[in-house]
């Protein structure tokens, strides 16, 4: 189905798939091949499949790179790369006309390319593990890959035996016969490569996080892994503490001693995190909450995808408080919004959540054109004696943080005075409750401006798939394709209500594309008063390829 | 809050008469007005607090605070001492709030030696909520939430807490009130994790004075380094039965705590990120 849309345009790309057992290697031998394709300057993008579990079971990754950017698979695969019978006997199905498949023929029956990896390893002395570098050799030799190049690659990459495994690699290269020629990308040049949580860790950094705190979870520990792998270097506190109630609290105690700081999890550990979420509306303490979503209700589907707790992100929380809820659909975007997230928290003194899911989070991405991060609001001062919440215009009170000579600086989880001390006098009550509504208010103006709402496709095109988060990436090929628009909001609170009209201007048919049941954007673009006509969902927890979805919107629009 | 210097803010106070939350409010004032004489700084005192009768005393004291949840002092007060370790952070709670709430925060924080002083307000009752059970309450007590009796026997939370690896722990009782006040000092000067479990009256809903009076004696401390004694000091009074209740530091030694003194300078931040970045290629 490929020629639906690349051969049109004419764009070189490849496809590759690798599967094992869980154990095998087979999520970091994917980043080995994406490394491979963004060194020869391809756009890449990929896809690791793997179910809960530690050993066992059949994990894969589908690698895509391209001449220009990738945000999706596709249904077709040029190489398969196969470490156990699984693969294919799940995959082969799916190989184009001149694909290959390149296998370990000790354990797999094929047809293809096979080569024996525990000889090899025998012959080497090498671990199990290594059987991934030898089929990366193999894979190597067989798309045309000069030695040369390959050795830099691997000896970067490969930081442990990086010797053991290159003497392996190269063996294997040396068993197999070149199938193709796969030269470095026209005009390409290599990008960064880095997983969603690791964009979302280094835009965290970027906007200026002292701290880290957060209780693992999938698929959102990529980022605590990164963090605390970093943070000596990065001078930044990374701590996992007894449970998302503590981490929250935690974060919210770093905020009050003036500290920025950041929290991640997923859905089940956000629920435990609510109360933290409510009182740093309360007391006007700033947080991020990067929230990966999984399947849910419950613990669900833990290593696969859904958009199933946008609405929840927008309503957690007892009471009524201003927040920034923030969807990135792209690794540009989770970067620049995770550091917009991180200052927008500052300067408003509220909580910010970044959503991203296991489709943006695990997946790996080059980047495209990374946005400058803009400099940080400078607060305003404050006047002795310091009043904590003093009431303002713009209704945010001048920041301050113990330990200040002659001042003494309060915050409260009860409805409190301008300083801090708890009250139920309806007059004060209600003079503190406008006070932070009148920070909803700015908030929505200084939001509601370019670059929250994404428009992409054909953006005068009168068919527009709406969207958000990760899901766009495979829609904006579709829409390139098929001819449609493409809207995706990337604020959600407080909605862009301007720069979504201006975005709907001329469209007469519009799809909903999400990873949900009962399409969650489409309640939150009624309360502006706009419907979408057809919903496209999916919620098996697997992310939509290319020709998938093309097919799915074609069923619209006949 | 103003630049006065007194201790004591404006605020009305609604403790019922009687009600052993002012021997507390009291005690840890003229501890720190002491300790200001010795050359603390007061501004350097972060006090947090839960939800119940006890954490009024955040309003109370014209000391930095941060009035919490139900349950949660610990983890806020273990993020500001962790952001700045120069602070010096005390967690008033309740019994109710510290021992069922949030329970884990306490084993928790007591395992990381998080230098950080918890002091308990255990009157052994729900008082804001009116008069429920709480995990130290005895067998068979009668509250609107079991007015058949408790069938569950208290937590010994000295037990506990020595279980849990704490570095002070001690127990107080607000009719002693120089003993009370000795034992806030040495708990705030203590490096590490210090828990003081103060036993209180509640005036309205479990008025036990007459009963802890008669029973509470000031234990010797000269074997408060050795963890044996402790565990033996700690089992003399089960928070049940009818026996005589020991007071004082039952235990206190030096261990590694947090948070760690930080060493080097930060780099720059948009440069480290560029560098970041730069090795992702």
């Amino acid at each position: 189905m490929r020629y639906l849309l690349s051969e049109a345009e004419n764009l070189i790309e490849y496809s590759v798939l690798i599967g094992g057992k869980a154990g095998d290697g087979i999520a970091q031998a994917g980043q080995l091949i994406s490394s491979l394709f963004s060194e020869l300057g391809y756009h890449v993008y990929q896809y690791t499949d793997y179910p809960s579990l530690i050993r066992g079971g059949h994990n894969f990754c589908i690698i895509r790179a391209a001449e220009g950017p990738v945000g999706a698979h596709r249904s077709g695969i040029d190489f398969i790369l196969a470490l156990d019978q699984k693969t294919p006997d799940l995959h082969a199905q799916d190989l184009n006309a001149d694909g290959t498949i390149i296998f370990d023929s000790s354990r797999v029956k094929a047809s293809g390319q096979g080569i024996n990896i525990p000889d090899i390893l025998n012959l080497h002395q090498g671990l199990p593990i290594m059987g991934n570098t030898a089929i990366i050799g193999a894979f190597c030799r067989c798309i045309g890959i000069p030695w040369d190049r390959v050795s830099v690659v691997l000896g970067k990459k490969l930081q442990k035996e990086s010797e053991k495994n290159l003497d392996i690699a190269r063996e294997a290269y040396g068993r197999v016969k070149q199938c193709t020629d796969v030269t470095a990308c026209p005009g390409g040049q290599p990008r960064p490569l880095l997983s969603g949580n690791e964009w979302i860790g280094i835009g965290l950094l970027a906007g200026g996080i002292d701290a880290y705190i957060a209780y693992p979870m999938t698929p959102s520990s990529g980022i605590l892994h990164y963090l605390a792998s970093i943070a000596g270097k990065a001078g930044i506190d990374v701590i996992h503490p007894e449970s998302e109630i503590a981490v929250i609290l935690m974060a919210l105690g770093y905020s009050y001693a003036g500290k920025k700081v950041a929290v991640g999890t997923s859905g089940g550990g956000f629920c435990l995190m609510t109360e933290g979420l409510s009182l740093s509306g309360m007391a006007e303490l700033p947080v991020v909450i990067v929230l990966s979503q999984r399947g849910g209700p419950s613990t669900g589907l833990p290593t696969y995808t859904s958009q199933s707790d946008l609405l929840f992100a927008c309503h957690a929380g007892q009471g009524e408080f201003p927040r920034l809820v923030v969807a990135p659909g792209s690794v540009d975007e989770a970067y620049f919004w995770s550091a917009q997230a991180v200052q927008i928290a500052w300067q408003y003194q509220i909580p910010a959540l970044i959503l991203s899911d296991k489709t943006l989070s695990e997946g790996i991405f080059t980047s495209v054109s990374l946005p400058e991060i803009p400099a940080p609001i400078i607060p305003d001062d404050y006047a002795s004696p310091y009043m904590r919440y003093a009431d303002m215009p713009d209704g945010i009170s001048p920041p301050l943080s113990p330990p200040v000579p002659g001042e003494v600086i309060k915050v409260n989880s009860y409805a409190h005075d301008l300083f801090g001390i708890t009250t139920e006098e309806p007059e004060v009550v209600v003079e503190m409750i406008e006070k932070r509504l009148r920070k909803s208010l700015h908030l929505a103006s200084a939001l509601d401006r370019p670059g929250a709402v994404c428009i992409g496709g054909i953006s005068d095109a009168p068919v527009a798939i709406l969207c958000w988060g990760s899901v766009r990436g495979v829609c904006l090929e579709v829409a390139q394709s098929a001819g449609l628009r493409v809207i995706s909001p990337i604020v959600m609170v407080p909605f862009p209500a301007l720069e979504f009209k201006s975005a709907m201007k001329g469209v007469l048919k519009m799809i909903l594309v999400e990873d949900s049941t009962t399409g969650q954007l489409s309640q939150i673009i009624a309360r502006e008063g706009y419907h979408a006509d057809a919903m496209i969902l999916r919620y098996d927890g697997r992310p939509f390829s290319v020709e998938e979805l093309y097919e799915k919107i074609r069923g619209h629009l006949k | 809050m103003s630049n006065d210097t007194g201790l004591m803010t404006q605020t009305q106070n609604t403790w019922c008469p009687g009600c052993g939350n002012f021997a507390i409010l009291h005690a840890i004032k003229s501890v720190v007005e002491d300790l200001e004489k010795e050359g603390h700084s007061k501004e350097n005192i972060v006090v947090v607090t839960g939800i119940g009768c006890h954490a009024k005393i955040a309003d109370y004291l014209n000391l930095n605070s941060f009035y919490s949840l139900h349950g949660r002092t610990i983890p806020v007060a273990t993020g500001i001492k962790m952001a700045n370790p120069d602070l010096s952070v005390i967690c008033f709670a309740g019994d109710g709030d510290l021992y069922a709430e949030g329970l884990d925060h306490l084993i928790h924080a007591a395992k990381r030696n998080i230098d950080i002083t918890v002091i308990c307000h255990n009157n052994r009752v729900y008082g804001l909520t009116t008069g429920q059970y709480t995990p130290t309450s005895p067998y068979g007590y009668r509250g609107r939430s079991t007015p058949d009796g408790l069938h569950e026997y208290p937590l010994n939370i000295i037990e506990l807490l020595l279980g849990s690896g704490a570095s002070f722990v001690s127990r107080a009782y607000t009719r002693r009130l120089p003993h009370l006040k000795r034992i806030f000092r040495e708990a705030i000067l203590h490096t590490g994790f210090s828990h003081v479990d103060v036993l209180q009256v509640c005036a309205t809903f479990y008025n036990m004075a007459a009963w802890y009076d008669e029973r509470v004696y000031e234990s010797s401390e000269s074997n408060a380094g050795m963890f044996e004694f402790a565990c033996r000091a700690s089992q003399q009074w089960n928070y049940n039965d009818d026996a005589n209740i020991p007071l004082g530091i039952f235990y206190q030694v030096r261990k590694p705590t947090l948070p760690e003194k930080k060493q080097g300078v930060a780099p720059d931040r948009m440069e480290l990120v560029r560098s970041l970045i730069e090795s992702a290629i």
